[in-house]
């Protein structure tokens, strides 16, 4: 159906911020196959994360990971209704171009991928399609707000099944947000500087007491328990990355982080959708990394 | 016996719904299972993933207790996913594979209607029982109302003649979302619509 004529505008910050409070209190899965990205769908996903591999598999191949074959995308945007998201490199424009041209429903500058320049993110202005884009604190959630994302997700760190690091990223974006919101007025122009972020935007968050647009949490999400704790935390929603497809049983454990994120105050709803999951993903500990093998360093 | 409006809150922007009720004085309450419905005037609906929603509505057995809500005449505004879910009829190929509807509303609706999300738009609006001036709609990756049942009515209509806002008795639906908008005049009107449930015989 064609969009009608009259005094119509495309695209505008609300309808892109509009579709991420669209997608709140829900679960983005990643998924590399149509079969998968239907068995998110039917486990009760808002949308699907298109991808070639899931971060545990970067992680272990190693290699450049690059945006998704388009074809794979076009496979999966067949196979589901519900939006369909895929991964760019940081500052990787072109790859965000032909995103768009495809129609994907919101475009990942994602970490996960191996960064295409060292020093700048995308203009996510210049495009009509919404980004999301991951933050360890408020300031450089600030940075991508700036930059036109319409969506923050708190990193964590991809391909672990630990949640360590979602929790830190988590923590540190919303204290930074308590933290200006009880800041007396002549201090935000310091607080702009020492968090490396324009002031309007430090104003807005002093004012308001939250991001100007949706927080999910991303980044080592593995049980129905993880992403209750999230959504406890203050999170909206969750990305569940490698928890799905690398667990015993997807589509039950899929369902049950869904429910969970639903009733994520209910602890009988959890310990009920919780039981007879199998096998959550292999987990790393954080401390067996070393520093290069770090997703979530990478951005500014 | 204040006014209570229900929101449903298993998904979607249903904190946005809750936020316009509280700028125009009025008591929201997050309804996540059948309990909640209880001792409310009027549910609303909100936007999200109605397949998700519909998925939730089942597996937390809130499908009947939804229908008898609207049986006893409560009201019930459905947005954008709220809309689809009221609906009697999806238009096939824009169904999920498992698409679960209340099967409320006598309408046939097209999902996504308009494309993916870089079609998404918001332009003027006229509402019928909201007058003038127009009211800012906005259309996130909507659905249209494709057809309408005999007793259904059209609020409002995009300039080429979709439907995108009906009215069947107490039942509403809209394919855009006023909560994005500090324009309070549907949310203030649908509680109009909502007696205080104190003085309905309980459904229960």
């Amino acid at each position: 159906m064609a969009i009608p004529n009259g005094d119509i505008q495309q695209a505008t910050w609300r309808t892109k911020v509009g579709l991420a409070q669209m997608l709140k209190g829900g679960v983005i899965m990643d998924v590399v196959t149509p079969e998968q990205a239907q068995i998110a769908e039917e486990a009760g996903a808002v949308a699907v994360m298109a991808l070639e591999r899931v971060p545990a598999d970067i992680r272990r191949e190693g290699g450049v990971a690059r945006m998704a074959d388009p074809d794979r995308i076009l496979r999966i945007k067949e196979a589901v209704t519900i939006p369909v998201m895929a991964k760019v490199r940081i500052g990787h424009f072109v790859e965000a171009q032909i995103l768009e041209a495809l129609g994907v429903d919101f475009i990942d500058e994602s970490e996960v991928l191996t960064p295409a320049d060292d020093r700048y993110h995308i203009d996510k202005h210049a495009f009509r399609v919404p980004f999301v884009c991951g933050a360890r604190d408020l300031g450089e959630a600030l940075r991508r707000i700036a930059e036109g994302a319409a969506m923050i997700r708190s990193k964590g760190e991809a391909g672990t099944g630990n949640i360590v690091e979602a929790v830190r990223h988590l923590r540190d974006i919303l204290d930074g947000i308590r933290r200006l919101a009880a800041l007396p007025r002549e201090e935000l122009v310091t607080a702009a500087k020492e968090l490396g972020a324009p002031y309007e935007l430090v104003r807005e968050v002093a004012e308001q007491g939250r991001l100007p647009v949706v927080l999910f949490c991303a980044g080592g999400v593995a049980t129905p328990a993880d992403a209750a704790l999230v959504m406890q935390l203050g999170a909206e929603g969750v990305f569940v990355g490698s928890g799905i497809f690398k667990s015993e049983n997807p589509f039950a454990r899929a369902k049950a982080i869904v429910e969970a994120v639903t009733h994520y105050r209910d602890p009988e709803v959890l310990a009920r959708v919780s039981r007879g999951l199998g096998e959550a993903m292999p987990g790393i500990d954080l401390a067996t990394l070393a520093p290069e093998q770090r997703l979530a360093p990478r951005g500014w | 016996m204040p006014l209570v409006i229900g929101v449903l809150a298993l998904q979607g922007d249903f904190a946005e719904h809750l936020q316009a009720l509280q700028r125009i004085g009025v008591e929201g309450r997050e309804v996540r299972r059948p309990a909640d419905l209880e001792g409310i005037a009027g549910l609303i609906i909100p936007g999200g993933e109605s397949t998700t929603i519909g998925r939730l509505l089942e597996r937390f057995e809130l499908v009947e207790p939804i229908r008898a809500f609207a049986q006893a005449g409560r009201p019930i505004w459905g947005t954008c996913a709220g809309l689809i879910l009221l609906a009697r009829e999806v238009v096939a190929e824009t169904r999920a594979r498992y698409q679960p509807l209340l099967g409320l509303l006598d309408v046939v609706i097209r999902r996504n209607a308009f494309g993916s999300q870089r079609e998404s738009f918001e332009c003027d609006l006229v509402v019928e029982p909201l007058g003038l001036p127009p009211l800012r709609a906005v259309f996130i990756r909507a659905p249209v109302v494709e057809s309408v049942g005999p007793t259904v009515d059209v609020l409002a209509r995009l300039p080429d003649g979709t439907p995108v806002a009906v009215r069947q008795g107490q039942l509403i639906g809209t394919a855009f979302h006023p909560e994005l908008t500090d324009d309070p005049r549907f949310h203030r009107w649908f509680c109009s619509l909502a007696t205080p449930a104190a003085s309905l015989q309980s459904t229960a």
